[in-house]
């Protein structure tokens, strides 16, 4: 039996074959003297094989999304068979007597570089596509597979740590679990793991190695240990624990369709925390009762360059319409600190969490901003939208953000494009200025939302990333609690909501505490909902009272 | 050779949507061969990527050229089809 021990950041059970991942290697080098026939051959099947895929893509477009969004793969389809893009590739591959790949790389820039040049932005624009197509040629050269994972079967996914950009482009169900050598339990993997509710385990270290590749494994996101061909006695011990999980499941099951209310009466705004459109389905499927945090950041992180606003009306139109009414709370753009977006071209800082991150860029850069705001009040219109603004500190920065709101409303009005004039505007409670501000805040807003890892990371002076903080970083520190309590009261006495929409809201243990505290919202990871309704349904909040704010 | 001309309409011009509409239906009629010119520039209008390349706005005037057995019908279906959507 090898026994690997890490720290278990999403809980579960689950077997499945290691596979670790790679960063795909599209390096193009060119190499002469090539089998022409041979390399012809090649591209023939890579050309055949990417029209397939965008035939699919296109197809699943449509169900989903309809035939505008169809059409895009179907161009892209048309530009692989273009005549005179095939061409250019054939000349290069005789010309220079090389390999295929080197031939597409040099027509798909040749190509890309005649529409950058031209002077109008949206033909400009077009060099992306082409060079889309040109690098989904490349991949069906070398080999590389669309998704990342190369299996028939899910996958426990074991890597040093991912970046959020590489997460996002993984085939999710090809995943059955993850195991990182590094990451911490704030990491995005693990977020991510727990939104799709599958067993993580993080700080794994150097024992997960490579040769372990494909061998049978088993996780266990509880004990936070990786086990591979376990004795009889742990085997059991594993397949009593699945067993408990799945009854567990099932008893879940019964909360569906229930309020979240508590015995004594006390409702509770059940809400998810999403990353992209995808995790929509999981809402759905946990019974979400709306969305209380919709990341915006996916849609800059996947990208090359600035998404533009009907990229980002299209996602968030998606949401809000998906969700049928009920509450989208939609937070704009929060990067920096550890999530890095290249063409930002963020100055490299000492202490990037101190530094020009999430709102302090939007209201640096208002272009950037506007066109994330005009997109959100067009996708007012579809359904219940609501925006959030993060890492607030001042009065005047909310009074700066509402004032990029009318304008928008201004001008969405002048060129009659429908919206919603009443949409709500809220901020994140996760600075210590905000929480001594919060009286005044809340006259300038609809709601808070407190996230919990940031107000930690600065009430207690601990980096979130770092991995040996242990217990210094303790969400569960009375400071926590104390100003979670401060921007409660001041929410109430001002007439609005304050919810909580941070890794803690999902802490069973606190419920207690929030309910004391009058948390009107928790919004967590879909996997966590049922659990957390059952216990909600099970509290009386009456005789929650506040000992764990006291030392 | 049957040929019209067509003042572009549409506010971003012959942009990826109708472009590739536009080459699919040029390559739809076997035998006749479709063109398009602005200015001094001509292309096939089934060559998707040289079309676009030709950065046509609305307010340009573009004239269509088909050759081939079938030119008149396929003059009909691409006027028919630059009123819908260009």
């Amino acid at each position: 039996m090898i026994l690997i021990q890490g720290k278990g950041v999403s809980r579960g059970v689950v077997k499945g074959p290691l596979y670790f991942y790679k960063k795909p290697d599209t390096t193009v080098v060119k190499i002469e003297g090539a089998d022409l026939e041979a390399e012809k051959s090649r591209l023939e099947e890579a050309k055949k094989k990417s029209i397939e895929q965008l035939e699919v893509l296109a197809e699943k477009a449509r169900e989903e999304a309809g035939d505008e969004s169809a059409i895009l793969f179907e161009t892209h389809a048309m530009f692989v068979e273009d005549d005179d893009f095939v061409e250019c590739i054939n000349d290069c591959l005789e010309g220079e007597n090389c390999n295929a790949e080197y031939a597409v790389k040099e027509a798909g820039e040749q190509f890309a570089a005649m529409f950058a040049a031209m002077d109008d932005a949206y033909m400009q624009a077009r060099a992306a596509d082409i060079r889309d197509v040109s690098q989904r040629i490349l991949n069906n050269l070398m080999g590389v597979v669309d998704g990342g994972i190369d299996s028939d079967v899910p996958v426990v996914l074991a890597a040093d740590d991912l970046a959020p950009s590489e997460t996002l482009q993984l085939d999710k169900s090809k995943i059955s679990g993850f195991v990182l050598r590094e990451g911490s339990s704030n990491g995005h993997t693990a977020i991510l793991a727990r939104t799709m509710g599958i067993p993580a385990i993080c700080g794994a270290g150097a024992d997960l190695v490579e040769a372990y590749q494909g061998r049978e494994c088993y996780v266990d996101g509880e004990t936070g240990q990786v086990i591979l061909d376990p004795d009889e006695l742990t085997l059991q011990a594993l397949r009593e624990k699945y067993e408990k999980q799945q009854e567990m499941k099932k008893l879940m099951e019964t909360m569906r369709g229930q309020e979240d209310v508590t015995l004594d009466g006390r409702k509770i705004k059940l809400y998810c925390n999403i990353g992209s459109p995808d995790d929509v389905a999981a809402v759905k499927s946990n019974d979400g009762q709306g969305i209380g945090l919709f990341r915006s950041e996916f849609l800059y992180l996947k990208s090359d360059d600035y998404p533009t606003e009907d990229e980002q009306f299209e996602a968030y139109k998606a949401v809000a319409a998906a969700m049928e009414g009920k509450r989208v709370i939609i937070r704009t753009l929060d990067i920096g600190a550890d999530k890095q977006v290249p063409y930002f071209n963020l100055q490299k800082e000492e202490n990037p969490a101190l530094g020009v991150r999430a709102i302090r860029i939007c209201l640096n850069r208002p272009e950037v901003f506007r066109t994330q705001l005009r997109a959100l009040y067009r996708a007012s219109a579809y359904g219940k939208v609501a925006i959030m603004f993060p890492m607030i500190t001042s009065v005047w920065e909310v009074r700066e953000c509402k004032r990029a709101c009318a304008a928008v409303m201004k001008e969405l009005k002048e060129e009659g494009i429908p919206f919603n004039p009443d949409t709500e505007i809220g901020i994140m409670i996760e600075t210590p200025a905000s929480v001594f501000m919060a009286s005044n805040l809340a006259k300038e807003v609809d709601f808070f939302s407190v996230g919990t890892n940031d107000l930690t990371q600065y009430t207690l002076a601990c980096d979130r990333q770092a991995n040996d903080l242990g217990k210094f970083f303790d969400p569960h520190h009375p400071a926590v609690l104390r100003a979670l309590k401060m921007a409660a009261d001041a929410a109430h006495e001002n007439g609005i909501w304050i919810g909580i929409c941070g890794e803690l809201g999902a802490d069973v243990s606190l419920l207690p505490t929030f309910l004391a505290i009058g948390i009107d919202e928790l919004s967590v990871s879909p996997s966590s909902v049922l659990p957390l309704r059952a216990e909600i349904r099970k509290s009386i909040a009456q005789l929650c009272n506040l000992e764990k704010l006291e030392w | 050779m049957t040929e019209f001309k067509y003042l572009i309409q549409d506010p971003i011009g012959i942009h990826a949507r109708p472009a590739g509409l536009l080459a699919k239906l040029a390559k739809s009629f076997e035998g006749t061969t479709v063109y398009l010119t602005k200015g001094e520039s001509t292309v096939k209008a089934s060559q998707l990527m040289k079309l676009m390349g030709l950065g046509v706005k609305a307010g340009d005037e573009v004239t269509i050229g088909c050759e081939g057995g079938d030119e008149a019908a396929a003059a009909e279906a691409l006027e028919k089809f630059f009123k819908e959507n260009l």
